[in-house]
């Protein structure tokens, strides 16, 4: 059975929630292999979750030639991987990087791509949510090798382990992938909620929120969910720009999205559509964000939210 | 400098979009304009020509059908001194891949005479959202990419970036040429003045087809795109969702006893 390379998203060895789904994903394709970019002390500490997560082989590659510079060399290292393992596809996360890496890699390779999947199924062919999530595509790469980048939360992770062979291997890089460097990183502070497309829950506030998000971070906390914010609350100042839901913003999937005091514009539909509960909570009962509800209260924000959050806290206990 | 901003005409995302019967994007039935998030390349790129106070331009690069003129319209209208509208049958249906041969041998073109310093594109479509053209572009014409920017700083042919990824935020650098991608994050495009709008009807407005920029009509097109779609399907509309109105803090019982019985508590 041939290879499926997926790309390991991680920060300094800490893979992130969407690397595991597409091993998921990818053994539906093929035999899992793992590629980390990184050091031997990061390689290791990524190993052993990988091996559980089903990665039937590792693939270390050294990036101190790498992590200085923009998205160029990983494509580079990638092709020659591409070369060696001829690998049945190729599946990264759909983020600014996992897209531009897939993207270059596509041109080096003379492959088809398609971003975004939500779904792959068996032979390779994938699922698209678009426009808004109103039509769903289904694809398939038709030349060279299947180069798919999928959204997080698209499956879940399978604890089921692999062989986790680890092997090194050795690329070159050539200058012109070293044009665009990385002149200062700044690790985005912790917020101690889960991350935004990662989180199985996502609660939300908007230009009805006034500019006070403590009802929302409320809420949220007790549902253990993270903290969105459309894009009317983050062009007023009140959230940074990584807390936006929307088409310029994140795209959320998540088992829960509770909405308030968001009308619901194309622009934040776009972002948050396919997620599988809707709830909202708006002053107005024509905010076209009731068309998508599950469920919906028309009422304040800010009387409805701490009413709710104090109990689901009683419930808890 | 030499500045070509790639701009795509698209489907109005507030019209109802639709599929042709063979899986492509309907782009002549539903009501189309410039991309709004390729704006904000076009504003960045006025910006960098109002800051350079030199000689120098702007053109407007865009690949589509006939009606697609109106997008390179748009950006004249902006303040865009030049526009070229690449359109050719053959090019309909085109994948990622072919798209981008088109716009970096239309990029080549345009900078026979005078080099390209800078190939601006918006962070995304609004329709397929892709995301991946700017990085193919620079694949393809061998040049730094320096994408997302939601901050652009420019000193002579440096230019630095802010981008926003999932885990950091970065600074990135590199020197021209290069391609550039931004995000909405760079500020509120402009809207075309009444004097813009007279001005753009006299602006030179260049039409090229495939054979113009070297590229063969099998290149490009639905059927050899390298990924082929099988089928589209309209989502089913949700179905209706319970909607109570709170009274006295009913809303709040509602709410925890609706995600009670869904298991969220």
């Amino acid at each position: 059975m041939s290879e499926v390379l997926v790309v390991v998203d991680h920060v300094d060895g800490a893979i992130r929630k969407p690397t595991f789904e597409l091993l998921a994903l990818a053994k539906r394709l093929g035999e899992p292999a793992a590629v980390v970019f990184g050091g031997s002390d990061v390689a290791s500490a990524a190993a052993e979750k990988l091996t559980s997560f089903g990665a039937e082989k590792i693939y270390v590659i050294d990036d101190a030639e790498i992590k200085g510079y923009l998205v160029a060399p990983k494509a580079e290292a990638l092709a020659q991987l591409v070369e060696k393992s001829s690998p049945a596809a190729v599946l990264l996360v759909s983020g600014y990087e996992g897209k531009e890496v897939a993207a270059r890699l596509a041109i080096k390779t003379g492959s088809g791509l398609i971003t975004d999947a939500v779904d792959v199924e068996e032979g390779g062919v994938t699922t698209q949510s678009v426009f808004a999530g109103n039509f769903t595509v289904k694809a398939k790469v038709t030349h060279g090798t299947p180069i798919i980048t999928v959204k997080p939360n698209s499956t879940s992770p399978v604890e089921e382990a692999g062989a986790g062979t680890v092997e090194e291997f050795a690329v070159t890089i050539s200058d012109s992938a070293k044009k665009a460097q990385i002149v200062a990183a700044q690790p985005r502070k912790a917020s101690g909620r889960p991350e935004l497309t990662e989180a199985a829950i996502v609660v939300s506030g908007g230009r009805g929120t006034g500019g006070d998000f403590a009802p929302i971070e409320g809420l949220a906390d007790a549902l253990g969910a993270a903290v969105g914010a459309s894009r009317a609350a983050v062009d007023s100042g009140w959230m940074p720009h990584s807390f936006q839901v929307g088409q310029t913003g994140k795209t959320v999937s998540p088992q829960l999205y509770v909405a308030n005091g968001i009308s619901g514009a194309i622009q934040h539909r776009a972002g948050m559509q396919t997620s599988k509960t809707i709830v909202a909570v708006n002053k107005d009962e024509e905010a076209p964000i009731f068309e998508l509800v599950d469920f919906g209260v028309v009422g304040d924000l800010k009387e409805v939210l701490p009413a709710a959050t104090e109990k689901i806290n009683q419930r808890k206990g | 400098m030499n500045i070509v901003v790639c701009v795509k005409y698209v489907p109005d995302a507030t019209a109802d979009r639709q599929f042709e019967s063979d899986n492509t994007v309907d782009r002549v039935g539903v009501d189309g304009l410039l991309s709004e998030l390729d704006e904000y390349a076009v504003e960045q790129a006025l910006q960098l020509k109002e800051k350079a106070g030199d000689d120098t331009e702007v053109t407007a690069l865009c690949v589509g059908p006939e009606k697609a003129v109106d997008a390179v319209r748009k950006a004249l209208q902006m303040g865009a001194d030049k526009g070229i509208h690449v359109s050719d049958e053959a090019i309909a249906g085109s994948d990622y891949v072919a798209t981008s041969l088109v716009l970096a041998k239309a990029i080549e073109k345009a900078g026979a005479e005078k080099p390209v310093d800078l190939v601006m594109c918006g962070m995304a479509s609004t329709d397929a959202s892709g995301s991946v053209i700017p990085a193919m572009l620079a694949e393809r014409l061998d040049l730094p990419q320096v994408t997302f920017a939601s901050v652009i700083e420019s000193q002579g042919d440096q230019v630095r970036i802010k981008r926003d990824s999932d885990t950091a935020t970065e600074v990135i650098g590199a020197s021209m040429p290069l391609v550039l991608s931004v995000t909405d994050q760079t500020g509120e495009a402009r809207y075309p003045s009444f004097k813009g709008i007279m001005a753009a009807k006299k602006k030179p407005m260049e039409t090229w087809s495939l054979s113009d920029i070297g590229v063969e009509a099998d290149q490009v097109g639905l059927s050899v795109a390298w990924s082929q779609v099988e089928e589209t399907s309209a989502r089913p509309p949700r179905t209706a969702g319970e909607i109570v109105t709170d009274e006295d803090g009913s809303g709040a019982e509602a709410l925890t006893g609706f995600l009670a019985s869904k298991k969220f508590i």
